[in-house]
């Protein structure tokens, strides 16, 4: 094989030269709201089967969709929050086809005329360069219910609870080149919609989910044909599934093959992406405007409305934090991958050492939480011990050598830190009569090194100060027993 | 009994607040007549102990002075109108056996003005027809000319022949494209399409979801004012109901007509309509013109685009609004080794020949590379349609068409579903613009079968509407009973 190590991100080497991903995404976001986008039933997570089921979602004979208001707005939420043009006035249409867990027999979602249109954000890569990814449109639609064939050997069994809980499709351009770009954009959305409120983001639960449109193509020519990739559940996967699915590309055309327009399904346990159906297959769905409903349409002051109150987002909360902490941007963009991340820095650094901080969350916090496998909101340290922690440390009460003992005593006990500086007696020494004792002891239980020193071995004061500050339990300031060791070994 | 069934719905009503008659007296003849005219087959279900104790609960309260507008009143559902424990097929053997828990908002909205319920009528099969032949339980007789059978015409057959037999003081329909105006005519009654968005659909079987509406069927356009008091009003449950007050109708049933300008349409006059119907149309015009009325001869260019274009709309809408009926959930269904088997035997077996034609031909013209050819083409053509209304009603108040090409036919004698479908050639077009229609008795041919004549208003003119029907209705003195009609 070649040597793949110096290939750019997205690029795979064929015995033809070098070839590019193009990659396009279909991120289902549902939408945080009490009920589904046309009924009253419960969008709850997690309910007994069958329990949050309206007549509506149920398609009894001579039932009728309502618009559920607050999903709207979260559509248009959204399409402010991800820079997107707003259509004032947008249509329901249905696509039909039939399935155990699609009662209605079609699924309502937009087609030609989406609550939103083109739109772009700013992508944060690893290596902090950023990127523009375009976005095509957003439109809101019902999810379908769940059949479960393992519960019985010849029956499936179907469960609406999830039936007409109100989702977005937010739809990328073709703008993505790697897995990675493809996975920090689906950060970036997440961390958006977590932002505004309009998502919970939760992969795990469903939350969220990405279809994955995957070609290749040599640079500079045209879009290759694509294969699509359904309903990832984890940025991880949708890394492993894009990196794989290229890879499989690129061996077909190497060999002289073309590529058929498929779905394709990825899976886990191979990491391989598995034909689904191919185009022949593909449904009708036979698109027409739903007439039960009627066109969403809104005003351009109510929808400035919604501007006015949307919160402030990532990309403005970076520049900020970085003017006013004086972090780099680089921390400064982990800070806000998160509204949870960025509210806690802010709290804590308020009045504070804005780069400390920042070192102190996203070191030893970050660290810490990923070590116990925990999530940000799970954590034992609330913002008020945090900071409390990072005065200790500004303030000279205890070293930052110390203060790593204190936070990982927060991580168990989750007691204050002036707490535990005090029951452990951890304060920092800083008395020069208490620390002249112990260089006087030092000195008198080395006295050959002293004579070494002495005698012009300069790489012994190192020694000495490690022996001082071994016997002070780590407790004596660095600062003040260089400069009495100094003035003792004269 | 028999003066009991000679009342209409407003002079039972009456004769019931002035405690003249009790509801349970009126109920029991009409239960007496649905049992006397049960060959008629308008009945797909009776609820008589249902009757009987809201008949009761009524009398009560005609007695106490807290009667409400139809109290007591005996009326008949058509099969389309989900009811409330009791069972609602939509003349389909794939509802054979529904029963649902809810009850739609129309009739509900009945109940609460007093209405008592007999029964669920028969209709063509998820209202998809002419002549009621295609109701999964059989034909329902027009009682006109009964020993002939002749059709009731459909959708609403079931209601229109049970009005027109006396075994409902007054009975609902529903509309998509002639439903409620053409058995109306066929039976000699009045039968009002109301415009859409007038009537709630929640909770009525959808067939064709922009073109649905509800209304009564009933002896006389007093009694259809009335019951449409009742079953009219806005419905958050329905996004497509208007959010606007109607007034009172019975306020508008002597207004007159001078000085009002009736349009004659010149394309509805065309061949093939039955010349007895040419002349008692032509009758109707001078009544009009004699009783004040102005009258314009104005053209709507596209009618000839109009049952084209409802025969591409109505089913496309109606290939999607069936496709819930697929056995997972309720109503009849086939087992089957695989689901796809399960749906193809349970459809297969549950609809009819006419409902499994329209899904067919609405999926055909929703279908990538015809839609636009079909589907968007029609919806173009259905503007161009109310384009044409809007710019005859900036001419004229009112439109006095024929309601039928035709007097009734005799049952299984129209095989061809294309000739079946030109019943509804003069209903069609203001069911495509939404506007409210309403056909009422002028006459009877010379076989002896009513003639109906329709009346078209503005959108939202049900005021006028009944006005200018009351005139017409005053001059036509239709006061014929059906040979069929219990006695």
């Amino acid at each position: 094989m070649n040597d793949t190590s110096t290939l750019k991100p997205g690029h795979i080497q064929g015995e033809t030269g070098i070839w590019e991903m193009v990659i396009g995404l279909e991120i289902h976001a549902q939408i945080s709201s009490k009920s589904k986008l046309f009924s009253g039933a419960s969008a709850s997570f997690g309910s007994e089967a069958n329990r949050n089921v309206s007549l509506v979602d149920a398609a009894m004979p001579g039932m009728l969709p309502v618009i559920n208001e607050f999903c709207v707005e979260q559509a248009v939420k959204t399409g402010l929050a991800l820079n997107a043009k707003i259509n004032n006035v947008s249509v329901f249409d249905r696509k039909n086809y039939f399935y155990a867990d699609l009662p209605q027999g079609y699924q309502i979602s937009q087609f030609t005329k989406p609550i939103v249109g083109e739109g772009e954000i700013i992508v944060d890569l690893n290596d902090g360069e950023q990127t523009i990814i375009g976005i095509e449109r957003i439109h809101l639609e019902q999810d379908a219910g769940k059949s479960l064939h393992d519960k019985h050997p010849t029956k499936s069994y179907i469960d609406l609870n999830r039936t007409g809980v109100a989702l977005m499709e937010i739809v990328s351009k073709p703008d993505i080149r790697s897995p990675q770009e493809a996975g920090a954009y689906v950060k970036k959305i997440r961390s958006i919609l977590r932002y505004i409120g309009a998502c919970d983001g939760n992969m795990e639960e469903g939350s969220l989910r990405a279809d994955c449109n995957v070609s290749v193509r040599k640079s500079g020519e045209e879009f290759g044909t694509r294969c699509e990739i359904k309903n990832l559940n984890s940025i991880r996967f949708i890394i492993q599934a894009i990196q794989s699915e290229a890879e499989r590309q690129v061996d077909i055309l190497e060999e002289g093959g073309i590529i058929d327009q498929e779905t394709r399904l990825f899976d886990t346990s191979t990491g391989e992406t598995r034909s689904m159906r191919s185009k022949e297959d593909a449904h009708d769905y036979r698109y027409f405007p739903d007439p039960d409903l009627l066109p969403l349409e809104f005003t351009d002051s109510w929808v400035q409305n919604i501007r006015e109150k949307l919160p402030e987002l990532p990309d403005s909360l970076k520049k900020r934090l970085v003017k006013d902490f004086g972090i780099t941007s680089y921390d400064a963009s982990i800070l806000v991958e998160e509204k949870d991340y960025v509210d806690f820095y802010q709290q804590v650094a308020n009045g504070r050492d804005g780069k400390l901080t920042a070192n102190w969350m996203i070191t030893e916090l970050f660290g810490a939480l990923k070590k116990d496998n925990l999530s940000f909101s799970e954590s034992p340290i609330t913002s008020e011990n945090f900071g409390e922690l990072i005065s200790l440390i500004s303030n000279g009460t205890i070293s930052g050598k110390i203060a790593k003992e204190v936070f990982s005593e927060m991580m168990k006990s989750k007691k204050s830190p002036s707490k535990i500086v005090k029951e452990k007696g951890l304060e920092q020494v800083s008395d020069d009569t208490e620390i002249l004792k112990l260089i006087d002891q030092v000195i008198s239980n080395n006295q050959d090194r002293v004579n070494e020193y002495l005698s012009g071995k300069d790489k012994l004061f190192g020694f000495f100060v490690g022996q001082v500050m071994k016997l002070s339990q780590g407790k004596a300031n660095p600062g003040v027993v260089n400069k009495l060791l100094k003035e003792k070994l004269k | 009994m028999s003066e009991l069934l000679d009342l209409n719905l407003v002079e039972a009503s009456k004769a019931l607040k002035n405690k003249k008659i009790t509801s349970l007296e009126l109920t029991n003849a009409y239960l007496k007549s649905i049992n006397d005219t049960s060959l008629l087959g308008a009945y797909l279900e009776i609820v008589e102990d249902k009757a009987i104790s809201m008949a009761k609960e009524s009398d009560k309260k005609l007695i106490d002075g807290t009667a409400r507008p139809l109290e007591g009143i005996p009326i008949g559902i058509k099969d389309m109108f989900c009811t409330k424990d009791i069972k609602t097929t939509a003349s389909s053997k794939i509802l054979e056996n529904f029963i649902p828990t809810y009850e739609s908002t129309v009739t509900q909205n009945l109940w609460n003005d007093g209405a008592v319920i007999l029964g669920k009528l028969s209709c063509d099969e998820f209202a998809m027809g002419s002549s009621n032949e295609t109701a999964a339980k059989g034909n329902v007789i027009n009682p006109w000319l009964k020993n002939k059978k002749m059709s009731p015409g459909g959708s609403s057959g079931g209601s229109a022949a049970a009005v027109a037999a006396r075994s409902a003081l007054a009975a609902t329909g529903t509309d998509t494209g002639g439903s409620i105006r053409q058995p109306a005519a066929f039976c000699g009654i009045t039968g009002l399409k109301p415009t859409y968005g007038r009537c709630s659909r929640w909770g009525i079987v959808a067939f064709s979801s922009s073109l649905d509406q509800a209304g009564p069927l009933t002896r006389t356009v007093s009694d259809a004012a009335l019951m449409l008091n009742s079953m009219a009003g806005y419905d958050q449950k329905d996004s497509t109901s208007a959010n606007l007050k109607m007034p009172d109708l019975m306020d508008y049933l002597d207004k007159g007509i001078k000085g009002k300008k009736i349009g004659i349409p010149k394309e509805y006059t065309q061949d093939g309509i039955s010349e007895d119907i040419v002349k008692f149309y032509e009758k109707s015009i001078d009544w009009l013109k004699d009783e004040g009325a102005e009258i314009i001869p104005v053209s709507l260019p596209h009618t000839k685009y109009a049952l084209p274009a409802y025969y591409i709309i109505a089913p496309a809408e109606a290939s999607s609004n069936l496709a819930r009926y697929d056995g997972v959930r309720y109503g009849a269904r086939q087992e089957a080794s695989s689901l796809d088997e399960m749906y193809e035997l349970t459809r297969g077996n549950g609809f009819g020949d006419e409902v499994k034609r329209r899904i067919m031909i609405g999926t055909y013209v929703l279908s990538s590379g015809y839609y636009d050819a079909y589907y968007l083409k029609a919806q173009k053509v259905r503007r161009l349609i109310k384009e044409d209304f809007e710019n005859v009603y900036k001419k004229v108040d009112y439109i006095l068409t024929p309601s039928t090409p035709t007097t009734s036919f005799e049952l299984g004698k129209k095989q061809d579903p294309l000739t079946m479908y030109l019943n509804d050639i003069f209903t069609v077009p203001a069911s495509l613009a939404g506007l409210p229609g309403v056909s009422l008795p002028v006459g009877l041919d010379k076989s002896g079968l009513p003639i109906g004549i329709q009346l078209i208003a503005n959108s939202y003119d049900e005021p006028g509407l009944i006005s200018i029907a009351r005139v017409l209705e005053m001059s036509a003195g239709f006061d014929f009973i059906a040979d069929g009609a219990a006695k």
